[in-house]
């Protein structure tokens, strides 16, 4: 099953290394990552979708956790939230579809952001399955280029679910000598 | 007043108390070398220079795992960097703590291929706790205070810390810091109580309960504790590899090692347990062999400073994230009164005698001959534990490389106190015994450092051995020889149908005259009857020994449960002597 995880990281050089190469090396799934600067600037967060049994999500969740740089993992696919991607599709449009594609842009509240003599460059925002539908419909016409986004997603209601709490200091290094 | 890198990097191992420096120089460092040369003048911290990286780092994993300190590793970029690379794993497997220190080119040349040029910190992300790239020599300070904080709490781990050459160059102030505060790393070190009183009452409840000790039990300090609680509950003890030592092997109590090579009666006991205790120890695929048929009718308690190894291969009803020291320390405190606890352990008499039962019919088992008899054949178990009857009353350090030997070592030569045991356990790294022994003898430079290696792989790191020489460091390296990659042979044997390949290696280094070469002295026994004595030469001698020990290349260790196997289905050896297991279904699945 596929789970969102947001995950906030110092935002620091080579962090989000360490977090692919969590991934990779312990054979698990990225789907989609997008990772950018929150509002406070030492702070990034990532939204990583993955896939796997309750069993692999909780490894990943703590294997996340347990990375010095890594500050708060949450699984929002347990929690009520949003989610949404971005993709900006360039469509062959010339002739008869012209119009076709426009009216299919239409339909699906895309943008058009730019516009060639034989071409059409869309944005469209949604959740994964509206893209995916908008990509069906305007496969025949010939996408020219796509690039999508990955998935972005935020907890519903007025509370954070990712708000940082910090734990006091503690938990000093112990290691002694041996007797 | 402003300091170079160099010389804030040499008041902060002061700062740290870090006595000694496992190293290797070489261009990026070599600020940093000429800031030490003025350390070492006025005694405050000695390097030891290696004749190989890899050396540098098990020399300083022996010496942590000698005193639990942690151990301290200086290396240049590139190769000495890359070279370091398989004893930062080793470290890493076994929770060691550890600072690396590497030379990286200047900041500049950084992504440019440079002259001894690596990414040192992309190649050992997988194999540290953390790493750190220091590009400002105003992080410096504070880098090197959270290296030895991060490697030295939580579980612990190797923590290596890049520095740029131009960056040794640059001047600041030093400043220490006070606190080391890192915001998103806060271990988890106190335990749950309402945990350990559920704990306590499944324990008290039940009727075959196993205590299951591993490393962690060893690093938070806890074998007092844990000793108390196993002898005040009556509870039978195993341990992992890692975690021998924290239980005293010969309390009546002790089940020894479990796992793919442990006692008939430990896998047997933790088979048929209904309540597993594990402490401190991570389920490795060695102690539970197929997951599915692992301690199936028992209920688990396990006990780990790190959430991310609870559950993570088996299931358990009772987790405590926590410091193994620090929860056991709660459970005692919430024992039952005396008199409810004598009842207890009465209560588990069958248990026991069960136990008894088991051990009375599959003990510790190799054919040995009797002294005098034709050949005079030495076997290597015998060995392991004349060694052991010699030295035991000095209760030395005993390190290891990986395979036969190390078994026998872990099945033969009885640990009754946390720190002597000194092996790679996880990654089961060749070539881990010898250094590991000089950097244990340096951490102990009073007690008995024993080296129990195997003819194969002490050669990968045998050119350290001058080392030793050169510290004047009294270790003693037994070479169990079978003139075999003895383990290796052992799966041929057993799951290829004897078909032997590249495991024979008959043209052996004349070791007394390599020993002679090198400094140390050298010893060649081919009978029986003449170890004891040789034994006794070499422990009478202040040089640093090698033992040539001609063993029975033969012999292979059991009780045995093949990779995958169940380990209610140990092959013992007095029955693997009479057949062999080359039908096993498992074969296929060698890992």
């Amino acid at each position: 099953m596929k789970h969102t995880l947001a995950v906030l990281v110092q935002n620091e050089f080579g962090v989000l290394s360490r977090v692919a190469g969590l991934f990779s090396a312990r054979g698990y799934n990225i789907e989609s990552l997008t990772v950018a600067e929150t509002l406070d600037p030492t702070v990034s967060r990532m939204t990583i979708v993955t896939s796997g049994e309750e069993k692999i999500i909780e490894q990943i969740t703590k294997q996340l956790n347990k990375l010095i740089n890594v500050i708060k993992v949450v699984d929002l696919t347990g929690l009520e939230h949003v989610e949404r991607e971005m993709a900006l599709v360039k469509v062959h449009a010339e002739g008869d579809g012209r119009a076709e594609v426009l009216r299919i842009c239409d339909i699906f509240r895309g943008k058009v952001v730019d516009v060639s003599p034989s071409s059409y460059t869309f944005e469209f925002t949604g959740v994964e399955e509206k893209i995916n539908a908008v990509m069906n419909l305007l496969k025949p016409f010939g996408i020219r280029e796509l690039v999508r986004t990955g998935k972005v997603a935020v907890s519903r209601g007025a509370g954070s679910s990712t708000e940082i709490r910090r734990r006091p200091a503690g938990g000093d290094a112990h290691l002694a000598e041996a007797g | 007043m402003e300091l170079t890198g160099a010389q804030i990097f040499v008041e902060s191992l002061k700062k740290l108390k870090v006595d000694t420096l496992f190293g290797y120089p070489g261009g990026a460092v070599l600020h940093i070398y000429d800031a030490l040369h003025f350390a070492e003048k006025d005694g405050s911290i000695r390097h030891i220079l290696v004749r190989h990286e890899q050396g540098a780092v098990h020399m300083a994993d022996g010496y942590a795992r000698a005193t639990g300190k942690p151990g301290y590793v200086l290396l240049t970029s590139g190769p000495g960097a890359t070279n370091g690379v398989t004893g930062i794993a080793t470290a890493y497997m076994d929770s060691i703590p550890m600072v690396i220190i590497t030379g990286q080119v200047p900041t500049h040349l950084i992504g440019n291929d440079a002259f001894q040029e690596a990414d040192v910190v992309g190649i050992t992300r997988p194999c540290t706790k953390h790493n750190f790239l220091v590009k400002d020599v105003r992080d410096l300070a504070r880098v090197m205070a959270e290296a030895q904080y991060i490697a030295t709490s939580g579980r612990p781990g190797p923590v290596l810390v890049d520095i740029p050459k131009d960056v040794t160059a640059h001047k600041t102030a030093f400043a220490w810091p006070d606190r080391v505060d890192i915001p998103s790393y806060r271990p988890s070190t106190e335990g749950h109580l309402k945990q350990v009183k559920k704990a306590l009452s499944l324990i008290l409840g039940a009727k075959r309960p196993v205590l299951y000790l591993g490393g962690g039990c060893i690093w938070s300090n806890a074998a007092a504790e844990v000793t108390g609680l196993a002898r005040r509950l009556g509870i039978p003890v195993t341990q992992t590899l890692m975690g021998l030592g924290s239980f005293p092997m010969s309390d009546p109590l002790s089940l020894d090692m479990l796992g793919m090579h442990g006692t008939y009666r430990a896998n047997l006991a933790m088979s048929n347990c209904d309540v597993l205790v594990a402490i401190g120890a991570r389920f490795d695929d060695r102690v539970t062999g197929k997951l599915d048929e692992f301690c199936v009718g028992a209920k688990k308690i396990h006990v780990d400073i790190d959430p991310a190894s609870i559950s993570k291969n088996v299931e358990v009803d009772v987790p405590i994230v926590g410091d193994a020291r620090k929860v056991v320390q709660k459970m005692l405190d919430n024992l039952p009164p005396e008199p409810d606890l004598a009842k207890y352990r009465r209560s588990l008499a069958p248990w026991h005698a069960q136990i008894a039962e088991w051990e009375r019919q599959h003990p510790l088992f190799y054919q040995d001959w009797t002294p005098g008899s034709p050949g005079e054949v030495i076997k290597p178990q015998w060995a392991i534990q004349e060694i052991h009857r010699k030295t035991k009353a000095r209760s030395p350090v005993v390190t290891t490389d990986v395979g036969q030997h190390q078994m026998w070592a872990a099945q033969y030569f009885q640990f009754d106190r946390p720190f002597r045991w000194v092996t790679s356990g996880g990654l089961g790294t060749m070539g881990f015994g010898l250094p590991a022994a000089i950097g244990a003898q340096f951490a102990r430079p009073k007690d008995l450092v024993l080296a129990i290696v195997g003819d194969a792989s002490v050669q990968m790191c045998i050119q350290e051995l001058i080392v030793a020489s050169e510290h004047k460091l009294p270790i003693k390296v037994f070479i169990i020889n079978n003139i075999y990659l003895g383990m290796v042979r052992q799966w041929q044997e057993m799951f290829y149908d004897d078909r032997y390949t590249a495991v024979h290696i008959p043209l052996q280094p004349d070791w007394v005259k390599l020993a002679d070469a090198m400094g140390a002295a050298g010893f060649r026994v081919e009978q029986k009857s003449k170890l004891p004595g040789v034994i006794d030469e070499a422990l009478s001698t202040t040089k640093p020994c090698l033992v040539d020990i001609r063993v029975d290349p033969k012999e292979s260790v059991f009780p045995m449960i093949p990779a995958g196997g169940s380990i209610a289905n140990p092959i013992v050896a007095d029955e693997a002597l009479k057949v062999h297991v080359k039908d096993d279904p498992n074969s296929a699945s060698l890992s």
